[in-house]
């Protein structure tokens, strides 16, 4: 409620307090890395073995997943929802495995630029009728789910096209160290590119505004709407960013939508972005979607059911979320 | 349903205003003259296309929706939502099919209709004592129950079962060639959401723990003891639909429902119950069930492709329930 106090005085802490303040501020997500990292040394211990073809395939696998949890997290930070986002991915999936089938290398670049615009669109217009409809947000992108999944049909009815090898070169492999997989190297880049620029600006501050308190961020001159239909396309990005990833590291452009509308709300969940809106960052959400694909992989290891993996990603879903409630229980008590 | 009363002196529903008036009082109006525009439109398309038989053919493919519907309409009035109906109603179909073989049928609904209560159960301790959200409590709970399916899928492979015949009669049979059997299980379930949402205190509570939580509490609802017992009624019906479904296809699989997740929430909203809570009905959700099943019947006798299908599908809901929302003025 104090989202928009009116004079907000500039103090300027001092260093030590600066770093423990940032640090108390992201705990969620420096608690997470330290789970992986624990989480990785937990996995070398039960298979030796597990190592730079482990790190890579692990790096590949995520991408698309952890595209759209970004893509989710940005919407809702400015405190909308969009289940629409694996329907996008499908539908720039295909039309780039579509434009790029047997067109020269160069032509790529062209397609990735359509592509990328194609997203900001339907991302646009997702935005727009949430925001001229007044319809519930969570109904809007739904029922639009089935119009880009229909239109990602009428694309390609069955799996195929190609990609260009530029593109598939850009995720496989390794960037330097083989340690560091190509793949995560292009998720970090493209994320901060495209964020952090955002972020640092006034419409930054504006999408944390509305999705904390839309009214206060109404009466301190934000425009709600036209922010909100940037939220959903930056979304619409992103979401498009993890279609062209789809194509890249497959070959092809597949028109069914994977599970990942779902997925990403559960990765934005567990990254520590509050769907009520306004809190949480693109980092937690990521970080999540790794720790998510290494206990499958440690599942597998440990000769369990695969099954039980969504089963332990249900369960542990439920009990982030549990858990942060009581929490905020206990600090209302105190 | 005919409320516009027709008497000498000046009729309030006239003016533009007054249609708005009767748009919000009576949804039921608007909706079931749309509903009668596309049975129209059915038949300019494909004349004769409406009979006896394409009625009874909608009824038997609107019933298991409408109860699913159900599911949401109750959900949602209390400002939840039930994502994970899809999850518990395949696998009580599932579960019903491998174990008719071994125990037989009635245990074998017995023990998937409690399977289901017990997700219910879970879900209403989730959101109704740890009050997590509505929509992360039923994704991660469809979560877990696709995976025990699954899991007990590969635990049954060598049991042969199958949908037992009786369900399929139950799905698909009708009598005197119009009233689908499936309206014996459909008929008691829609009178108890009828009657428990108007007459009953438990149903006047759901509206009041979605309308306003806090005046609901200080009245002395409990609101976890209500959304307890709401997650378990709307798995048990979940399962019950998730027969109806695996008896009309005639298949048992673990995702089988999952293709009427959405499809029932836009009946509910189409049906005129409010997302946010507090307001609507299950008699517009009936409506509302037949109006997409209509839809989507029109397409696919139009010839269309399943993909154009869907984006009709899709902006058909966009535009229904954004005119909704202008007409009645709420959200």
């Amino acid at each position: 409620m104090t989202a928009a106090s009116p004079t907000v005085d500039e103090v300027r802490p001092r260093p030590a307090e600066a770093i423990t303040g940032w640090a108390r501020r992201n705990a969620w997500t420096l608690g997470l890395i330290a789970f992986f990292f624990v989480l990785l040394a937990f996995t070398r211990m039960i298979q030796p073995t597990y190592g730079v073809t482990g790190v890579q395939g692990l790096a590949i696998s995520v991408l698309p997943l952890a595209l759209a949890a970004v893509a989710q997290a940005v919407i809702v930070i400015a405190g909308g929802i969009d289940l629409s986002i694996g329907a996008m991915m499908a539908l720039t999936s295909v039309v780039s495995a579509t434009l790029m089938m047997g067109k020269p290398e160069e032509f790529g670049f062209v397609v990735v630029v359509v592509v990328l615009l194609l997203g900001l669109l339907l991302g646009a217009v997702n935005g727009s009728l949430v925001v001229i409809t007044r319809v519930p947000d969570i109904i809007v992108t739904l029922a639009m789910s089935f119009v880009w999944a229909g239109s990602a049909l009428l694309v390609l009815r069955t799996p195929g096209g190609g990609s260009a090898k530029w593109l598939r070169d850009l995720v496989l492999g390794s960037f330097g160290n083989e340690w560091i997989p190509k793949a995560f190297v292009v998720l970090f880049v493209v994320v901060a590119v495209i964020w952090l620029p955002i972020r640092r600006s006034r419409l930054g501050l504006s999408l944390y505004a509305i999705g904390s308190h839309q009214l206060a961020a109404f009466r301190s001159g934000v425009s709600v709407g036209r922010t909100k239909i940037i939220a959903y396309a930056l979304g619409g990005l992103f979401a498009a960013l993890a279609g062209l990833s789809l194509t890249a590291s497959t070959g092809i452009g597949t028109p069914v939508p994977g599970p990942y509308t779902l997925l990403s709300v559960a990765a934005v969940v567990l990254g520590g972005v509050s769907l009520a809106g306004g809190r949480g960052g693109l980092v937690g959400p990521i970080v999540a979607v790794v720790v998510l694909s290494l206990i499958r992989t440690d599942m597998t290891f440990l000769k369990l059911n695969t099954n039980l993996a969504t089963v332990a990603q249900g369960v542990i879903l439920i009990a982030v979320v549990m858990f942060g409630t009581l929490i905020q229980f206990r600090r209302e008590r105190a | 349903m005919t409320a516009v009363d027709t008497s000498p002196v000046r009729n309030p529903y006239l003016t533009a205003a007054g249609w708005r008036r009767l748009f919000r009082d009576r949804p039921m109006v608007p909706l079931l003259i749309l509903l009668g525009l596309l049975v129209v439109a059915s038949e300019v398309a494909r004349p004769g296309i409406v009979s006896l038989n394409w009625a009874a053919t909608i009824l038997r493919a609107a019933v298991p929706l409408a109860i699913l519907a159900g599911c949401q309409t109750i959900a949602m009035l209390t400002g939840g939502i039930d994502l994970s109906v899809g999850a518990v109603g395949s696998m009580t179909g599932f579960v019903l099919a491998t174990l008719v073989g071994g125990p037989g049928l009635a245990a074998g609904l017995a023990i998937a209709i409690v399977i289901a209560a017990l997700a219910g159960l879970v879900t209403g301790i989730g959101v109704g004592v740890f009050r997590v959200h509505p929509l992360i409590m039923t994704l991660g709970m469809s979560l877990v129950v696709l995976g025990l399916a699954n899991v007990w899928q590969i635990v049954m492979v060598q049991t042969g079962g199958g949908v037992p015949p009786s369900l399929r009669t139950l799905g698909t049979g009708t009598l005197l060639g119009i009233i689908p059997y499936s309206f014996a299980v459909f008929v008691p379930v829609a009178a108890l959401i009828l009657l428990g949402l108007r007459r009953t205190g438990y149903g006047r509570m759901l509206y009041a723990v979605g309308d306003n939580p806090v005046a609901a509490r200080l009245s002395g609802a409990r609101a976890w003891q209500v959304l307890l017992v709401l997650y378990v009624i709307s798995a048990i019906l979940a399962a019950l639909a998730g027969f109806l479904i695996s008896g009309l296809t005639n298949v048992a699989s673990v995702t089988l429902a999952d293709s009427y997740v959405l499809p029932s929430v836009a009946a509910a909203v189409i049906g005129g119950t409010s997302i946010m809570g507090g307001r609507g009905g299950y008699g517009g959700t009936i409506v509302g069930a037949l109006i997409l099943t209509v839809i989507s019947a029109l397409l696919t006798s139009l010839g269309y492709p399943e993909a154009v299908r869907q984006v009709l599908y899709g902006s058909i809901i966009v535009i229904v329930a954004a005119a909704y929302t202008r007409v009645t003025g709420e959200t």
